[in-house]
């Protein structure tokens, strides 16, 4: 009886233990979202839309350059990874019985593996030592990047396409290619899109790799072949930065890419909830 | 079919041809396969070209200190100019192996009460809470790690930990607030959701016919679930390596509260020190002759061997378990 006891009495003590972990981790980000929140309400103003980064001891100033380079930036890499990481996706899921799919998917966990600040050298080794830090080498990074996460989530997009939609589509004789880019990429359409946004989320909030290959730029963008401003990067700079009015616009900065990052994985929940 | 314009006349005629050959017709699939193909197989180069880029790249930094790189200590791109890593190395798998020591027991509770504990339909909404966690850009993790976390350890929790542990050394000496623990510390909340998801999954694989056994026996719920960890062991393993591979990637966050002192050792938790990933993010853009920029380049590219390791590790072992589990559950 005794035994017993003891061994109820250490359920219950390891319930509380469980409970307590999914507890604490959740702290952190319940403290970051109330932080960020209070912390930037002062500045948020129509200023900080429209004006660029202040000089050293100005008042006010805003991070309108910031969201236009990050807008530059996001959108050229989305260019360059979001095909790849389609076609890619596309071949592991409807080519998945070839041995080349097998080595596919092995290589794009390994890179997906590939700490961002690695990538973001192979960029600056590759491109900003040749032509500068510039707004192609950050994109070409921030594709990379993306690739496999857009190429997972294609190819897990597609394989929740019942077979048998595929079947219907070649019994009434339509090629097995016209097949995949209507009928199967049509039915997964919400599902992909939904992978290739939260890609884009993920890259949106990159900064390490920005830094290496673009650096810090105060100014409104002025062309590719040139660095332009970033918000992940302003987030960095302004908080270390030993200036109150600095300080104030990282954690501003810091709200609007939190709202962008959460508010995309929140979509992209509701997107796919239900589905098959 | 119409006749083609004579201009065409010589490809139309070689289509012709081609299409009549018994099976070398290109048909729409084939095309359609090896453009797919042909874009899939872009990982290989990509993966290829970062290779050879970051050995070109640090070329002069290899030739000029060979293994010396690895092994030396000293980091003085100011007058000696000679550049040793081992600090840093040292660095990056203290603070991964502090964040390992706090981030898995939590993560296995989460993985826990998600998969064991907790009613499913409340599970959804508690997990999306975890990936949440997961979606927060590391940069913002630096920042809150700065104004946040690192007033409130040095004012609430750095002086009790001393004033109970004080007598060990690694809990000695004076407090800044940034430093290893600190640097540990958020390490761990940021690999936390990553190794916890992926215990779930593992967990929630693990076949109903193995808790029905022990509750069965009369088990009580902390007992089934201590079987189901261990019927899950090899993979809860790749979980857990491939939380050390996120933690050693991790640049911002870390740069931003680790305080990047370059000593070969700290003299206690409390001490800054220097990783792999900040001394790049830190020195890159400062660095101003050839042989400095080479030499963060090859610690860009011990980071990638290091996290190569790591990772493919992990990934072996994770997919064996899950195969494994998935494949009796299904008999």
């Amino acid at each position: 009886m005794d035994r017993y006891k003891l061994r109820v009495i250490k359920d219950r003590l390891m319930k509380v233990l469980v409970y307590l972990a999914l507890f604490l981790a959740l702290v952190p980000l319940f403290s970051i979202l109330f932080e960020v929140f209070r912390r930037s309400f002062s500045v948020i103003s129509l200023d900080f839309f429209i004006r660029p980064t202040p000089t050293v001891g100005e008042v006010g100033g805003g991070i309108a350059n910031a969201i236009q380079g990050t807008l530059i930036t996001v959108g050229l890499a989305s260019l360059i990874g979001v095909p790849i990481g389609l076609m890619s996706g596309i071949f592991l899921s409807e080519y998945s019985e070839s041995k080349l799919s097998a080595a596919v998917r092995f290589f794009h966990d390994v890179l997906n593996g590939i700490p961002s600040i690695v990538i973001g050298i192979f960029a600056y080794a590759m491109i900003t030592l040749s032509i500068g830090f510039s707004v192609i080498a950050a994109a070409f990074a921030l594709a990379i990047i993306m690739i496999p996460i857009v190429t997972r989530t294609t190819e897990e997009a597609l394989k929740l396409v019942p077979i048998s939609v595929r079947e219907a589509a070649i019994a009434l004789g339509i090629p097995r290619w016209k097949t995949t880019l209507t009928v199967v990429l049509g039915s997964a359409k919400k599902a992909i899109v939904t992978g290739v946004l939260l890609s884009i989320a993920r890259i949106s909030g990159e900064s390490a790799p920005v830094l290496v290959t673009m650096g810090f730029w105060r100014w409104w963008f002025s062309g590719l072949n040139r660095p332009a401003a970033n918000l992940a990067l302003n987030v960095f700079v302004f908080g270390t930065s030993p200036f109150e009015n600095w300080v104030a616009l990282a954690w501003g900065s810091a709200l609007l890419l939190l709202m962008i990052v959460l508010g995309i994985s929140v979509l992209a929940r509701i997107l796919t909830r239900g589905r098959y | 079919m119409q006749n083609p314009p004579r201009a065409f006349s010589f490809f139309h005629n070689l289509k012709a041809k081609i299409v009549a050959l018994p099976r070398m017709r290109l048909k729409g699939d084939d095309v359609f396969k090896l453009v797919c193909a042909l874009f899939a197989s872009s990982i290989f180069m990509i993966l290829g070209l970062m290779v050879y880029e970051l050995v070109r790249g640090s070329w002069l930094s290899i030739r000029t200190f060979g293994l010396n790189f690895i092994v030396g200590t000293k980091w003085d791109p100011a007058i000696s100019r000679v550049f040793g890593a081992l600090p840093l190395i040292l660095g990056t798998l203290v603070t991964s192996a502090i964040a390992l020591v706090i981030g898995v027991p939590i993560s296995l509770g989460i993985a826990l009460a998600l998969s064991e504990y907790m009613p499913k339909k409340f599970g959804f909404g508690v997990s999306f809470l975890v990936e949440l966690l997961a979606a927060v850009p590391s940069v913002i993790y630096g920042l809150w790690g700065i104004f946040v976390l690192i007033p409130f350890l040095r004012n609430h929790v750095y002086p009790h930990l001393q004033s109970a542990f004080g007598f060990l050394p690694i809990f000695s000496g004076p407090i800044y607030g940034g430093g290893v623990l600190t640097g540990g510390i958020v390490l761990a909340i940021m690999i936390i959701p990553t190794v916890s998801a992926v215990m779930r999954d593992l967990f929630s694989s693990v076949p109903n016919s193995q808790r029905e056994a022990m509750i069965a026996l009369g088990a009580t719920k902390w007992e089934t679930s201590k079987t189901v960890v261990s019927y899950a062991r090899s993979g809860v393993v790749g979980a857990i390596i491939l939380g050390l591979g996120r933690a050693v990637g991790e640049t911002m966050a870390i740069t931003m509260v680790i305080g990047n002192k370059f000593q070969v050792w700290p003299s206690s938790l409390f001490d800054a020190w220097y990783t792999m990933s900040a001394i790049i993010a830190n020195e890159l853009l400062e660095a101003t002759y050839d042989l400095y920029v080479s030499a963060l380049i090859h610690v860009g590219l011990v980071l990638l061997f290091i996290s190569l390791v790591i990772n493919i590790l992990a990934r072996l072992i994770v997919w064996r378990t899950l195969r494994l589990t998935r494949g009796i559950a299904r008999e």
